[in-house]
C-alpha cells in the first residue's frame, strides 16, 4: 500500500538521466588507522537531482561526505568536479553566528564595501532580501539570528551556501529539529533549487522524506556502495533490506518474560521538555522496555524529563506506585534513578578526571561520614566495579578520557548500576562502541532488570534493542507511536515499523 | 605491537603531566637557590628575612587557598583584594567603637555577606563570575573608603593586633600559623571531603556534575562565600599588621592571588586544584617579591620583574589542560 504512494510520487526521478554530471567520484577507497571505511565507492551528482545517501551510523556516509568535502584525502580514487562547482555542507548543527543578523550571517567575511571600504549593511540587507524573495522565503534578514527557529536557521544557512553559488550542497539530517510545518519550507526550497541545477545530497534516516523528496539513492553498508538506483525503482523494504543486510553479532531476544512484577515507573499523559505529547507507559519489575525512534522523536528529551533536567508541563510519574515530583536529578536519583546520558563525555563522564573519581561521584555520601570520605572503601570499591565490569584500564587513577570508547561507557554504566537504583534508564548506551563491549553491556542490562529492576533502553540501533528489550515503544514526534513485541519482529519489521510511525506522526 | 604503541605514549604523556605538576616544587627551589647564592651578602638567609617572606605572604596564601576552590569550581573571584580592605576597615571601625569581639564579628560577617551576594548573582541572576566580581571589586573598595572616610583608622588593642598580625608563640609567627590552618583544612577540605569532590566535579564538567546529582548552584554559592570569609580574614590580618584599617589593603591582591593558584598547578578552566601548589605558589611570588627588593630593584622594576614571572608561569598552567 504504502509503497504504492511512494512510487507515485517519485517519478519524476527518470528524467534525469541526461542532465550534466556535476561530480563524478569513482573508486574511492580509504583506510583509517589499518580500518577500511571506503572500498571503491563510486557517486555520480547530476544537475538538478536529488540524491539521497543512506546508510547505517559507521557506513561510511561521512567519510564519503568528507572526501566530497576534499577534508579527507581519499587512498585511492578519482573526482571529477564541474568547473568551479563548490560544495557547500549544511549540519544538524548550525554554524552560523548567532549575535549576528541573517544578512551578516549570509555574507560573513564577503561583505559588501560602500565608500572609504566600510562594510554596507544596508545594501547587504538589501541584497539578503532580494535572495530570500528569489526562494520564496519570508525571513527578514535583519533579524539576528539567534531569534530564528531551528527552521528558519537552517534556509538561512542554505541561502548562504546558494549565495555562494555552490553547485553541490549536501545537507545531513537535515529534519531532525525541525517541527512539520517548516519541513514542508525546506522541501519548497529544495525543490526551487533542484529545478535551478543545483545537485542536492540528502542524509537522512527518515525514509517517508527520502522517497518523497530525492529522485536517486545510494546505499551503503561497511564502507561499500550497495546500490545507486531511482528512488521509484526501490521499494520501503528493499532500501532497509540493502540498509542493513547482515548479522549483529547479537544474542537474539530474550525468551518471553511472563513472570511480570507491579509496575515501576508509570507515566500518565505525561508532557514536557518542549517535545513530549501525552506519553503513557508502563515499564513493570523484572522488564527491559526499548524505545525505538528516529533522531529528534522525542526519546532523549523524554529521558531528561523523567531525570529532571527538563520541566514536566502536565501530567503524572509514579514510581513504585508513588507518585513523585522529580524538579532536578536530585530528586530522581532520591527517588532511586539513575541515567546514563547519551553523551558521554559531556554528560556521563567528568573526561578529565580518573576513573575512581567518576565511580564515586554519585555515591559520595555512601562513603562519607559527615562530608569525610574513607578513602580505603571508596578505593575498594571502584577496584571492584573495575573488575565486576571488566573495565580495561592501566589504573583507576588514569584519566577517563584515556580509556576506549566501550570502556568509557563501561565507567558510565558501572557508576550508576553501583547506587542499586530501581529504575534504570540509558541513552544510546551502546553508541560507537565495539561490539565486543556491546555485547557485555546488552548481557548486563538484560541481568539487571532481572535482579528484579526495570530498565528504559533507549536506542538507535535495532539489534540492541531487539537483544535486550521484553517490550519495544515507538516514538514519533514526541508521542509513543507503536508497541512492538522484539520476540516476534525482525530488525526490518522494527524499522518499518519506526518508518510508518514517523511519516503518520508528520502528516 | 599496538597496545605496547599506546603503552609508551600514555606513560610519557603522565611523565610529562607530573612534571607539569612538579614544576612548581623545582621552580620554588630553583628561585630559592639562586638567591641562596646571589644574595647571600644581603641576609636572605637570615631567620627572620625567612619569616619576614611567611608573614608577607599570609593574606595572599589564605586567600588562594579559597581561590583555589573558586577556580576548581569554574568560577572566578576577582573581589578578594577590595573585601580585604573593606574588612579591615568595618573590623578597625567596629573595634573603635564596640570593642574587639564586636570587630572580628563585622568583619567576617563582611566577608560572608559579600560572598554570599557575588554567589546569589552568579547562581540566581547568572551573571558570569568575571563580571559579578568585577563590580563587586568597585564596590567593596568604594565601601571602604566611603566609611573609612579614606582615612586610616587605627586599632589600639594589642590583643588583636598580636592575635592577627605581629605576634609569636614561642618563636613560630602567629602569621604562619595562620597559613598553616588554612592551609591544612583547605587541603584536606578538597582532597577527602565530599564537599572537595563535587567542587572539582562542578568545575571539571558542569552538566555531568548535575547528571551526577550534584547541586552545582549550591556548589558555587557555598565556594563565593568560602573566598569572601577568607579575604575577610586576610584583610583582619592586614589590620593586625599595620594596628591600622586602611582601604587600600588588598589592593592588587586578586592578581597575585590567582597567579599563586595558577602557579601552583589549579587550572583556570576548572576541574583541576591542589591548594598545596596554591600556598607553594604564594609563597613563591613573595620569595621573587623579597629577592627582587634585597637586590635593589625599584618598586616600578618589582612590578614589572613580577609581571613577567606570573605571565611565564600562566603559560605553563595553561598548557597543562591542553
Amino acid at each position: 500500500m504504502r509503497q504504492k504512494t511512494y512510487r507515485a510520487a517519485c517519478t519524476a526521478g527518470r528524467a534525469l538521466v541526461d542532465a550534466p554530471v556535476i561530480v563524478r567520484m569513482r573508486g574511492i577507497s580509504k583506510a583509517f588507522g589499518g580500518v577500511p571505511a571506503l572500498k571503491d565507492v563510486e557517486l555520480t551528482l547530476r544537475s538538478g537531482e536529488i540524491h539521497a545517501l543512506l546508510g547505517e551510523n559507521g557506513a561510511g556516509k561521512s567519510t564519503l561526505l568528507k572526501i566530497l568535502r576534499g577534508v579527507v584525502v581519499p587512498d585511492a580514487g578519482t573526482i571529477e568536479m564541474e568547473d568551479r562547482a563548490g560544495v557547500s555542507m549544511i549540519f544538524q548543527e548550525t554554524s552560523l553566528i548567532p549575535t549576528l543578523s541573517a544578512a551578516q550571517n549570509i555574507f560573513l567575511t564577503r561583505e559588501p564595501c560602500g565608500r572609504f571600504g566600510l562594510i554596507d549593511d544596508r545594501a547587504s540587507i538589501a541584497e539578503a532580501r532580494s535572495l530570500m524573495t528569489a526562494f520564496g522565503l519570508h525571513i527578514d534578514p535583519a533579524t539576528q539570528t539567534s531569534k530564528l527557529s531551528a527552521g528558519q536557521l537552517q534556509l538561512v544557512e542554505i541561502v548562504k551556501a546558494i549565495s555562494q553559488h555552490s553547485r553541490v550542497l549536501v545537507l545531513d539530517e537535515p529534519t531532525s529539529a525541525l517541527a512539520a510545518g517548516e519541513v514542508e519550507h525546506l522541501f519548497a526550497l529544495l525543490r526551487r533549487l533542484k529545478a535551478e541545477g543545483t545537485a542536492i545530497v540528502y542524509v537522512s534516516h527518515r525514509m517517508d522524506e527520502i522517497v518523497r523528496i530525492a529522485d536517486r539513492a545510494s546505499i551503503l553498508r561497511d564502507g561499500r556502495l550497495i546500490i545507486t538506483s531511482p528512488i521509484g525503482d526501490l521499494t520501503l523494504e528493499q532500501i532497509i533490506e540493502h540498509v542493513i543486510g547482515r548479522e549483529s553479532g547479537l544474542p537474539d531476544a530474550p525468551p518471553r518474560h511472563e513472570a511480570q512484577g507491579p509496575p515501576v515507573l508509570e507515566l500518565r499523559a505525561v508532557s514536557g521538555a518542549r517535545r513530549i505529547r501525552n506519553v503513557d507507559l508502563v515499564v513493570n519489575l523484572g522488564e527491559v522496555v526499548g524505545v525505538a525512534g528516529l533522531l529528534g522523536s522525542g526519546r532523549s528529551a523524554l529521558a531528561r524529563l523523567l531525570f529532571g533536567m527538563e520541566p514536566l508541563d502536565s501530567g503524572e510519574v509514579l514510581l513504585n506506585g508513588r507518585p513523585v515530583h522529580i524538579a532536578n536529578p536530585r530528586d530522581a536519583i532520591a527517588a532511586g534513578m539513575a541515567l546514563v546520558p547519551e553523551d558521554r563525555l559531556r554528560h556521563g563522564l567528568i573526561a578529565i578526571h580518573s576513573v575512581a573519581d567518576n565511580l564515586w561521584l554519585p555515591l559520595l555520601d555512601r562513603f562519607s561520614c559527615c562530608g569525610w570520605i574513607s578513602l580505603p572503601r571508596a578505593r575498594r570499591m571502584a577496584e571492584d566495579q573495575v573488575a565486576r565490569m571488566r573495565i580495561k584500564t592501566e589504573s583507576i587513577d588514569a584519566p577517563v578520557h584515556s580509556l576506549s570508547g566501550g570502556n568509557q561507557q563501561k565507567v558510565a554504566l558501572a557508576r550508576w548500576l553501583a547506587t542499586d537504583p530501581s529504575l534504570l534508564i540509558l541513552d544510546e548506551p551502546t553508541a560507537g562502541i565495539d561490539i565486543g563491549s556491546k555485547r557485555e553491556i546488552v548481557a548486563q542490562v538484560r541481568s539487571f532488570a532481572r535482579k528484579g529492576k526495570a530498565v528504559l533502553l533507549i536506542s538507535s540501533e535495532l539489534p540492541e534493542l531487539l537483544a535486550a528489550s521484553d517490550r519495544i515503544v515507538v516514538m514519533a514526534n514526541g508521542r509513543i507511536a507503536a508497541s512492538v513485541s522484539p520476540q516476534d519482529s525482525s530488525e526490518r519489521q522494527l524499522q518499518i515499523s519506526i518508518q510508518n510511525a514517523n511519516a503518520y506522526a508528520h502528516n | 605491537m599496538h597496545t605496547t604503541d599506546t603503552d609508551i605514549k600514555i606513560r610519557s604523556r603522565r611523565l610529562l603531566a607530573s612534571w607539569r605538576q612538579g614544576i612548581i616544587y623545582l621552580g620554588f627551589l630553583g628561585i630559592f637557590a639562586v638567591f641562596c647564592v646571589t644574595l647571600h651578602g644581603q641576609g636572605f638567609l637570615d631567620p627572620e628575612n625567612l619569616l619576614n617572606i611567611v608573614r608577607q605572604t599570609t593574606m595572599i596564601s589564605i586567600m588562594a587557598v579559597a581561590m583555589t576552590f573558586v577556580l576548581s569550581s569554574g568560577e572566578i573571584d576577582l573581589s578578594v583584594g577590595a573585601v580585604a580592605g573593606l574588612a579591615s576597615v568595618v573590623t578597625a571601625l567596629t573595634i573603635r567603637s564596640l570593642g574587639m569581639g564586636a570587630g572580628i564579628m563585622a568583619g567576617i560577617a563582611t566577608g560572608l555577606l559579600v560572598g554570599a551576594v557575588n554567589g546569589l548573582l552568579i547562581t540566581r541572576v547568572r551573571i558570569p563570575s568575571f563580571l559579578t566580581t568585577l563590580a563587586m571589586m568597585g564596590i567593596a573598595r568604594g565601601a571602604a573608603m566611603w566609611v573609612s572616610g579614606t582615612a586610616a583608622i587605627p586599632i589600639l588593642s594589642d590583643r588583636y593586633a598580636w592575635f592577627f598580625g605581629g605576634g609569636n608563640l614561642g618563636p613560630v609567627p602567629v602569621l604562619l600559623l595562620w597559613t598553616m590552618i588554612f592551609g591544612v583544612v583547605g587541603h584536606v577540605a578538597l582532597r577527602r571531603t565530599s564537599f572537595g569532590r563535587r567542587v572539582l566535579a562542578t568545575g571539571g564538567g558542569e552538566t555531568a556534575a548535575r547528571y551526577s546529582g550534584i547541586n552545582t548552584s549550591g556548589i558555587k554559592a557555598r565556594v563565593m562565600l568560602l573566598s569572601g570569609f577568607a579575604a575577610a580574614i586576610a584583610g583582619m590580618l592586614y589590620a593586625g599588621r599595620m594596628q591600622s584599617g586602611r582601604f587600600q589593603f588588598g589592593e592588587g591582591d586578586e592578581l597575585s592571588v590567582i597567579a599563586s593558584a595558577v602557579l601552583g598547578g589549579t587550572s583556570l578552566f576548572g576541574g583541576v586544584g591542589t591548594v598545596v601548589g596554591s600556598i607553594i605558589g604564594a609563597l613563591m611570588i613573595g620569595l621573587i617579591n623579597n629577592g627582587l627588593t634585597l637586590m635593589g630593584l625599584e618598586y616600578s622594576q618589582q612590578l614589572i620583574a613580577r609581571g613577567a614571572i606570573i605571565i611565564l608561569a600562566v603559560a605553563i598552567g595553561t598548557q597543562k589542560r591542553r
